[in-house]
């Protein structure tokens, strides 16, 4: 996927690495299952046609989406998954998670890289605007909830406390 | 319901806001019998502490009545009487199954704040700034209570109120902060600050062993405080201009075996250092006044240890690193791990070992915390620890 067109991507390109405590099979297991990756902020939902294919919605600026399906291109149990998008599609993204044994008994190391080059325009430009000036930030905060989730079963929050 | 708000430095209020409803499964709402006003809040009502937003629930230390719980709470219902750990951890990740859950990875939903400070973040803290959460606080009637099913312990209803309330955060702080000094059988142990947290460390050290304990202040109800309840020795900072040279006067010239600076960012002093700090923390150039870490670590005795649990919040200049390399000085500091003190410690309080009530000075309303804040800052009637009662 993007490996090969890294040089001349211009698109988001964002990577970052998480440790989860929990067996890395657990861990492959929950993303394997594209179902389960709308913790993913800008992921409104991903549906799955059958073992190789998912369809993909990403929320856009002012209600708009944008579409996508996308194929497993690579996929080793438990040690790597790697997706690209179909062509025709609204978008061209791939991403590519490994996972690995932290050392002792720390868990699972996740590491992801996605690449999203959306189309031109506004739709496309606003999309952009929504992984903000650090897309590897936003990255980070996805990581971060998922592992939120798989070790504790909730993401922690403040919206609908009380205040003076 | 009737809350303390935060509303920016010197302003805190008695507000009337909705009461907290479970949100995630974990939570449990809390009905509050009793909470506090810790020394560490004062940094908030002095405007140290960044990430503060007017209408900001205050307090960290709490207890009360378990009045609902989500659904995944398992090991409390209603009914049941709890006192809160100030930190809230999550109990499964790495840090917390390692007994470090003031260190969690999962509660803080503003992380990335904390990162950006710290470069890591630790566990969220309840009513205190939104860089460590934004959880509203128990200075209030009820409370929302996340990952209520980690730590707490059932409070047996012969123990009133006053005798447990302390385990939420000053007295396991001042435990953690003695334990952290390793004490051996003959070891003296020297605790800058007689606050809350500083009687606790000294009585503490003397449950852990110590040999003998020298208290350091200059408000003299606290280092009386520290004579009756600690059993400590006493030395006025204000009436011994070297306190370094003192302390090893009486400590055969060695120094302390260990040094515990139970004072953190907002540390008194006299001298040209303290000046010094002052100036520049006025500017904002500084953010810590480290007055008593820098005492500590020049009076510590060679391969001593310096124990640190007053809160530091960012930069402090002048730190005389030298010193602690030349003399070997292991330093061990951070937030309370309350969690793994709770069941130990109600344990010492029922075998009677220590009555932290003993350390109260004042009992008031809820509706005159703003009183209360204003007095304590100002330390008038010698205010060394309040109790609100909602
Ligand atoms: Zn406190
Ligand atoms: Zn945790």
């Amino acid at each position: 996927m993007a490996g090969e067109k890294r040089g001349e991507f211009k698109g988001i390109n964002a990577q970052r690495t998480v440790t989860v405590n929990r067996p890395r099979a657990d861990v492959y297991r929950f993303w394997r299952d594209f179902t389960n990756l709308t913790f993913m902020e800008h992921l409104e939902s991903v549906s799955v046609k059958d073992d190789k294919q998912s369809h993909w919605v990403a929320k856009g600026p002012a209600g708009k989406t944008l579409e996508w399906d996308a194929v497993i291109v690579r996929e080793v149990e438990n040690e790597r998954i790697e997706w690209e998008s179909i062509q025709g599609s609204d978008m061209i993204s791939g991403g590519l998670v490994l996972f690995k044994d932290a050392p002792g008994e720390r868990g699972t190391e996740i590491q992801v890289v996605m690449v999203y080059d959306p189309p031109g325009g506004g739709v496309g430009a606003a999309f952009a605007k929504l992984f903000g000036e650090n897309p590897s930030q936003k990255i980070r905060e996805d990581l971060r909830r998922l592992k939120q989730l798989l070790e504790t079963g909730e993401i922690p929050t403040i919206s609908g406390q009380p205040q003076g | 319901m009737k809350a303390v708000c935060w509303f920016g430095k010197g302003d805190v209020r008695v507000e009337n806001v909705p009461e907290p409803k479970i949100i995630n499964p974990h939570d449990a709402i809390i009905k509050v019998s009793l909470t506090a006003i810790c020394g560490s809040d004062l940094h908030l009502y002095d405007g140290y502490m960044p990430t503060m937003e007017k209408g900001d629930i205050l307090g960290h230390e709490f207890m009360g009545e378990i009045v609902e719980v989500g659904r995944e709470v398992r090991n409390l219902k209603k009914g049941d009487r709890v006192v809160v750990p100030f930190p809230i951890s999550c109990g499964r990740c790495y840090f917390c199954q390692k007994d470090m859950w003031s260190l969690c990875d999962n509660t803080n939903p503003n992380a990335w704040m904390a990162e950006g400070m710290y470069g890591f973040a630790g566990a969220a803290i309840f009513g205190y700034s939104h860089l460590l959460g934004g959880y509203a606080g128990g200075q209030a009637e009820y409370v929302r209570v996340p990952f209520a099913d980690v730590g707490h312990v059932k409070i047996p209803a012969d123990l009133p109120d006053e005798k447990v309330l302390f385990l939420s955060d000053i007295l396991p702080t001042g435990y953690q902060a003695a334990e952290y000094c390793g004490i051996q059988p003959g070891d003296i142990v020297a605790v800058w600050g007689c606050g809350p947290v500083g009687q606790f460390a000294i009585k503490s050290a003397y449950l852990l062993g110590a040999e003998h304990v020298i208290a350091i202040d200059r408000i003299p109800e606290r280092l009386r405080l520290a004579e009756t309840f600690g059993g400590a020795e006493t030395l006025n900072y204000e009436e011994n201009e070297d306190v370094v040279e003192e302390l090893k006067q009486r400590t055969g010239g060695r120094g302390p075996d260990a040094c515990i600076d139970a004072v953190g960012l907002e540390a008194h002093g006299t001298g040209l250092g303290i000046i010094y700090d002052k100036v520049k923390q006025t500017l904002r150039l500084e953010t810590d006044r480290p007055y008593a870490l820098r005492q500590a670590i020049q009076a510590c005795c060679k391969g001593g240890t310096v124990s640190i649990p007053g809160v530091y919040a960012q930069f402090a200049d002048k730190f005389p690193i030298g010193s602690a390399f030349a003399k070997g000085l292991t330093f061990k500091m951070g937030q309370t791990h309350v969690h793994k003190y709770m069941r130990p410690l109600l344990e010492r309080i029922q075998k009677g070992e220590i009555d932290p009530s003993a350390i109260i000075s004042h009992r008031i309303r809820l509706d005159d915390a703003p009183i209360a804040y204003r007095k304590f800052r100002e330390k008038e009637d010698c205010h060394i620890k309040i109790v609100l009662k909602p």
